[in-house]
């Protein structure tokens, strides 16, 4: 750097540059003004009271609320995560551990190279911060609106890759099965295949 | 007959069980009201309150004093163990013994026996009362004192100098009772209220008692000895399990004190307001019980809307409340009082009497007509212009002036 930044002098920010004005103090307020709080909570007494009764009562969650991770999967039920660890690399809690593992021909997770072999969430440690979601190149990962995670040891609450992945829907077929017919990674990754073919079905 | 009389011939284990149902009695009510206080917080704040344990929530302060009881209990190793131990016994049972002397009824039949519940009738039951009530500070001092540690010694210190200060002005206020009753027994004072209440006649005096109990109970807005903010807890911040729990019992029983006192010196005690006067025959004169309770939870009630509205007070203002307002204002209407009771007593005529009310109305508003007057002038006089002296001084900083955002103008420098 060849500018040399001189250090501000006291000098050049005077008190008196900035703007000042008296601020008018009022004197105590009279008798009757100082005795309204009493009517207010006397009055909030009989309002509405804002409590929900949680255990029995559950409200929704805000539409974007930051909750339980979830694996996604394609529409003809293969796996999205393709094991690159991105989501590892990126959480600042050290929650995420993944294992990567070469897919093949007799067994296939999802479209592409490569698979997640290992998912592991420590809800332990995460933090909710969503960086993960952010990170995951394929939209694998996201999160639901599920909140209550509470449990007894802490085993329970490292979530393995069964606990973590969507449940299959209509017209999908559990993995390992080979990919759409004459379709590459790149057609699953534009969303192009919208249900399970057929001939996926043999090897299961 | 008075309830001096119909208690007077109670055989002894008349008095065991009155004094085993007292017990009683207060153990329940602070239970309640520890619960009542609560649910009635919660709802000024728009919550719900405890809940939960049992119906509407209400053995949930059983459920925690279970807890409390089950809790381990530690003594510091800097505490005076004896004192440590001594202070919250001390603390429970003078509180528990100023309700020896409380009129709860009327006559009434207990086991065959015609009585009233009221333990005993001592003629100077006030002041024995007053004088439990001192007694009870030792249990905070001596709490704050044993406990070792600045906290609660900063805390009893506090709660000491409070609780003393404000029985002066509480017994103060209690003079005009006893001018007026001509007596110090608790039953008498309820009986000479059969057509007027004190807190009527009495006005001055009532309030002030109703200021003086809440500082004399460290209840918020005069909470300072346990402001938790400043002091973590207080007194009874080295205190846990059971030791704890019998601090909370006193302090809860001393406000049900304070108000039963109020009750009895000020709102007639167990008689039914004025008008319903045939309640009181009503289940065998058990009704006038329902009639005092019905008052004392209308106090306790006024003690949780208290802490519900007001935020604590600075400790000097406090001080600067009770010996420059509260104590000079009664000792004046104690002479006022006292004049005007020898003028109609002495048959004075009525002249004289409304002459000597107007001169102390007047009185009352040229004093009010010079405060005013101070304030005013103080408020109006601006301050003198400091002159630079002869010798070499360092430069003065500017006034010092707040930035006012909302105009942004220049204001004076």
């Amino acid at each position: 750097m060849s500018d040399h930044v001189e250090p501000m002098k006291k000098k050049e920010i005077s008190v008196n540059d900035v703007e000042f004005a008296q601020i008018e103090q009022n004197g105590p307020k009279n008798l009757f003004t100082q005795m309204q709080g009493f009517w207010v909570t006397f009055a909030t007494m009989f309002k509405k009271v804002n409590t929900v009764n949680y255990p029995e009562v559950k409200e929704p969650t805000a539409e974007r609320f930051h909750g339980r991770h979830q694996l996604n999967r394609y529409d003809d039920g293969l796996e999205k995560c393709i094991g690159c660890e991105l989501c590892a690399w990126a959480c600042p809690a050290d929650a995420i551990y993944v294992e990567g593992a070469a897919n093949s021909d007799e067994h296939r997770m999802s479209p592409g190279e490569r698979y997640g072999r290992v998912y592991q969430i420590n809800y332990l440690r995460c933090i909710f911060c969503g960086l993960c979601i952010e990170a995951c190149p394929t939209r694998a990962l996201t999160m639901t609106n599920e909140y209550e995670l509470a449990d007894e040891t802490r085993a329970k609450l490292i979530f393995e890759k069964d606990d973590l992945l969507a449940p299959l829907r209509a017209g999908m077929l559990m993995p390992p099965h080979p990919m759409y017919p004459n379709t590459t990674d790149t057609n699953y990754y534009k969303n192009e295949i919208k249900s399970s073919h057929p001939s996926q079905e043999v090897n299961n | 007959m008075t309830n001096a009389q119909l208690i007077a011939g109670d055989p002894g284990w008349l008095i065991a069980v009155k004094a085993v149902l007292v017990f009683a009695l207060c153990v329940l009510l602070t239970l309640m009201s520890v619960w009542g206080e609560r649910r009635l917080v919660a709802r000024m704040q728009q919550r719900l309150g405890p809940n939960r344990v049992g119906p509407f929530g209400l053995i949930q302060s059983l459920a925690d004093g279970v807890k409390l009881a089950l809790k381990e209990d530690l003594i510091p190793a800097a505490a005076d163990k004896v004192i440590f131990i001594i202070a919250p016994v001390i603390s429970v049972t003078t509180c528990f013994m100023s309700f020896a002397v409380i009129p709860f009824s009327g006559q009434v039949t207990l086991f065959g026996k015609v009585t009233a519940m009221q333990l005993t009738d001592i003629p100077v039951g006030v002041l024995y009362v007053l004088s439990i009530a001192s007694i009870g500070v030792y249990g905070i001092v001596l709490a704050g004192w044993s406990s070792g540690s600045t906290y609660p010694l900063l805390g009893g210190l506090r709660s000491s100098a409070q609780v003393i200060s404000y029985e002066i002005a509480m017994g103060l206020s209690l003079v005009a009772v006893f001018i007026y009753a001509g007596s110090m027994s608790t039953s008498e004072i309820v009986a000479a209220q059969q057509q007027w209440w004190y807190a009527v006649i009495l006005f001055p005096s009532f309030i002030i008692y109703a200021i003086s109990m809440v500082g004399e109970t460290n209840r918020a807005p005069f909470d300072l000895a346990e402001a938790e903010g400043e002091l973590v807890g207080g007194f009874h911040t080295e205190y846990s399990s059971l030791k704890f729990a019998l601090f909370f019992l006193a302090e809860y029983v001393n406000i049900i004190a304070v108000s039963a006192l109020a009750t009895t010196l000020f709102l007639g005690g167990y008689h039914a307001p004025p008008g319903l006067g045939f309640t009181e025959a009503w289940l065998g004169g058990w009704f006038t019980m329902i009639w005092f309770f019905a008052k004392v939870i209308l106090f306790f009630f006024v003690f949780v809307w208290l802490r519900g509205t007001l935020p604590r007070m600075r400790y000097d203002q406090f001080m600067q409340f009770g010996w420059k307002v509260l104590i000079p204002v009664s000792l004046a209407w104690i002479m006022i009082v006292a004049t005007l009771r020898v003028l109609s007593l002495n048959g004075a005529p009525r002249a004289a009497t409304i002459a000597f009310a107007s001169t102390v109305v007047l009185l009352v508003m040229l004093v009010n007509f010079g405060f005013e007057n101070a304030k005013n002038k103080k408020k109006n006089t601006p301050f003198a212009e400091v002159s630079d002296p002869e010798f070499a001084v360092p430069q003065l900083p500017i006034t010092v002036s707040t930035i006012n955002v909302s105009t942004g103008k220049k204001g004076d420098q």
